[in-house]
């Protein structure tokens, strides 16, 4: 997809001041935020399993060459092929030849971020083989021309009545002339024509949330069912994931996914969860006559061994952004990129380049919010805080902004001076606003005081008020940590 | 230069080492074939069988799943047809050719048209026999093979399946550990399917709406047979 990340500060303006799109992130936010906590809750053991998830995943990156090798040998001895890809283009390239030996017109597609991260459908159109996406939420976007703007819910953007308009005016062709507002209708009228669409497929593609090495099954998990109707109909099935989506064992499988529904959508176990294991066996009443799986790399391997390797356990469950109040306010479309929120912040960076992406990782308050619900314990705001320190040192960090950085510093390192310059300025802006007891504009900073009021400060600095409450409770102990910091 | 080798150099590079050997690889050799279980929740695995059975039913009650349960297989086909009758469903069924559901007495009830094999686009109710059922969550495990075409799973409308109540087991692992005997010496089953419960998205304005793809309802027959 086209890349507007580096527009992200206009992409946000703009999604703040869209209110079909707040109604959606509220509703968002209380639905997968509640539902997630009440399934922690009724699982004691989910912090231990967190744990040995995470340690699963680090085991794994640190033999990810010798997995993989497994992996590609288990698929061979299944009936499937391996396809290493370095680059989208290979892949995509990889899966049109796939198509073209099958002489396929239509695909059907189950919901998979690696077909968006390369993407996979305008090219595939432009090549004569005509996707479909199965995922409701995906067909959705589809229809409408759009991005996913959430990992797991790719439409959560749009709301009954702009999917009712979708509806109407691209299943006018199929005799659906009547315009549904009930959710319900508008499940069934989609289920009923998609139906023949699977029937119909020549290829059907997914996605896999894990490929596991003991067996090399590659798993899908999905509540809609539509991921299985696209594998087991077509003559061809071809699974695109990328490397890191190893794991070692059916068990740890297990482990993996007692954290993935409940961290997710905040259910128990997913609907369906499905194991997929090469091409159907000779007696086999059904399923597909061929098992490709295209591996994308990407630059994942560059990550193994740096600061951004940790990156690598994420299992896209979504939870960070569903966490995220930054996610809240201006949704997934303004993040400019295949994966939106805190993961994507991370990430994208890697992907599109940091001089594109540099606003990501300073979209964050860095409240940690989002590490605290990772179920892989990803540290989130510390990536954030790689990023930053490296536009600073590649001077991609505006000057303005660095040199503001730079008079802080200076400070910072004298602090007197600091205190004394502190001082000073509450003083004056503490006798300025104290009529109005707030600043409607404020040179410097206009960021701030364009969409919210400034209030005036009382005129006394923290550092002074601590050092009273401190007087009036009598000298710190020894251990006091703030003892270093301000006296 | 492939695309494998130079995906697997850079791992290497990464990792500041060479393709791995010796004791490290060994230990990850064994791992593999031989899989430890990590931790697996109390909740089910802690008690016994019939408490496990008790709690399969509980968990598939709160995903919008029903069980019957009966006593013998000849009671099935009485059980599925009530259920049919109280929903107001078509009685043409398309059952796996499984030999579980060869046993039951199908031709008692003639109410019920019964055709075997795999399903087709227009098949409105499907009789699957799971491998097992996981107490852990209220979920079916299917193993796809001649005697169970995953589209049985998946296509009709209305899925139900005939389980035995000694096989429910605790944990997804205890499923896995079925699967692996079932295949020992052979290749795994092209499909593993864990469900749990109907078919669902929320999709649009996070409504929750049964019936997306797969199946809208899944009833569980479980015959207690007071076996295993």
């Amino acid at each position: 997809m086209q890349v507007t990340s580096q527009a992200f500060k206009a992409n946000a303006h703009k999604a703040l001041g869209d209110d079909n799109l707040k109604t959606a992130l509220f509703k968002l936010q209380h639905h997968f935020t509640n539902n997630r906590t009440r399934a922690v809750e009724a699982l004691p053991e989910f912090e231990r399993l967190r744990d040995r998830a995470r340690d699963i995943k680090n085991e794994v990156l640190g033999a990810l060459d010798f997995y993989l090798e497994r992996f590609e040998q288990k698929v061979a001895e299944q009936g499937g092929t391996v396809h290493w890809c370095r680059t989208p283009r290979q892949a995509r390239e990889t899966i049109l030849s796939l198509c073209r030996s099958v002489e396929a017109k239509t695909c059907t597609k189950g919901k998979s971020m690696i077909a968006e991260e390369i993407a996979l459908n305008p090219f595939l159109e432009e090549n004569g083989v005509q996707p479909i996406e199965t995922d409701l939420g995906e067909y959705i976007i589809q229809l409408a021309d759009e991005p996913p703007s959430h990992i797991i819910g790719p439409a959560v953007h749009k709301t009954l009545p702009q999917v009712a308009d979708l509806f109407l005016e691209h299943h006018k062709r199929y005799g659906k002339t009547e315009r549904q507002t009930e959710p319900e209708a508008l499940v069934g009228e989609a289920r009923e024509i998609l139906r023949q669409k699977y029937l119909d497929a020549d290829v059907g593609i997914t996605g896999a949330n894990f490929l596991v090495a003991e067996t090399g099954s590659t798993i899908i998990v999905t509540n809609e069912g539509n991921g299985d109707l696209t594998q087991m109909l077509p003559k061809m099935h071809i699974v695109v994931a990328s490397i890191e989506k190893i794991v070692p064992t059916l068990e740890d499988l297990s482990t993996i996914l007692r954290v993935l529904a409940r961290s997710a959508t905040g259910q128990e176990f997913s609907v369906y969860t499905t194991l997929s294991t090469g091409a159907r066996q000779s007696a086999d009443l059904d399923g597909p006559g061929a098992f490709h799986v295209v591996l994308l790399d990407n630059g994942r391997s560059e990550m193994i061994g740096t600061e951004l390797q940790e990156l690598l356990r994420c299992i896209r469950c979504g939870a960070c952004m569903n966490s995220c109040p930054v996610y809240h306010a201006v949704g997934g479309h303004a993040y400019g990129w295949v994966y939106p929120g805190p993961i994507g912040a991370a990430l994208d960076p890697k992907f599109i380049g940091l001089e594109a992406g540099q606003h990501l990782p300073n979209a964050s308050p860095l409240c940690g919010k989002c590490e605290s619900v990772c179920p892989m314990r990803i540290p989130l705001p510390k990536i954030f805080r790689y990023w930053r320190d490296k536009a600073f040192e590649e001077k991609i960090t505006p000057l303005p902004q660095r040199a503001g950085i730079g008079v802080w510093a200076w400070f910072a390192r004298r602090p007197e001076l600091y205190r004394l310059a502190s001082r000073l300025g509450i003083g004056v802006l503490g006798r300025l606003g104290r009529k109005a007891g707030k600043f409607r504009s404020l040179p410097l900073a206009s960021g701030w005081t364009e969409g919210r009021d400034l209030p005036a400060p009382e005129g006394r600095t923290f550092h002074d008020l601590w050092q009273e409450r401190r007087g009036r409770r009598g000298p710190p102990k020894s251990g006091d940590p703030f003892r270093k910091l301000f006296s | 230069m492939s695309g494998r080798d130079e995906i697997l150099g850079r791992i290497r590079a990464g990792l500041g080492r060479g393709a791995l050997e010796g004791a490290r690889r060994a230990a990850l050799e064994a791992k593999l074939a031989n899989p430890p279980r990590n931790l697996v929740p109390a909740r089910a695995a802690a008690l016994d069988h019939a408490d496990q059975v008790e709690l399969f039913i509980e968990m598939a009650g709160k995903v919008d799943t029903q069980v019957t349960r009966v006593k013998d297989l000849a009671e099935v086909p009485g059980a599925i047809a009530d259920y049919l009758a109280q929903k107001n469903l078509p009685t043409e069924i398309r059952r796996a050719p499984h030999p579980l559901l060869d046993q039951v007495p199908w031709q008692a009830w003639p109410t019920l048209s019964i055709q075997t094999g795999r399903a087709e686009g227009a098949d409105a109710v499907g009789v699957g026999a799971p491998l097992a059922g996981v107490a852990e969550t209220g979920t079916l495990a299917y193993a796809s093979g001649p005697e169970s075409p995953a589209t049985v799973n998946f296509l009709p409308e209305t899925h139900i399946a005939v389980l035995r109540a000694k096989d429910v087991v605790a944990a997804y692992e205890d499923v896995f550990a079925r699967v692996r005997e079932k295949s020992a010496g052979g290749p795994f089953p092209r499909t593993v399917n864990f469900i749990t419960g109907p078919s669902r998205t929320a999709d649009i304005e996070l409504t929750l709406i049964l019936g997306a793809h797969g199946p809208k309802r899944l009833h569980i027959v479980l015959v207690d047979d007071g076996e295993g």
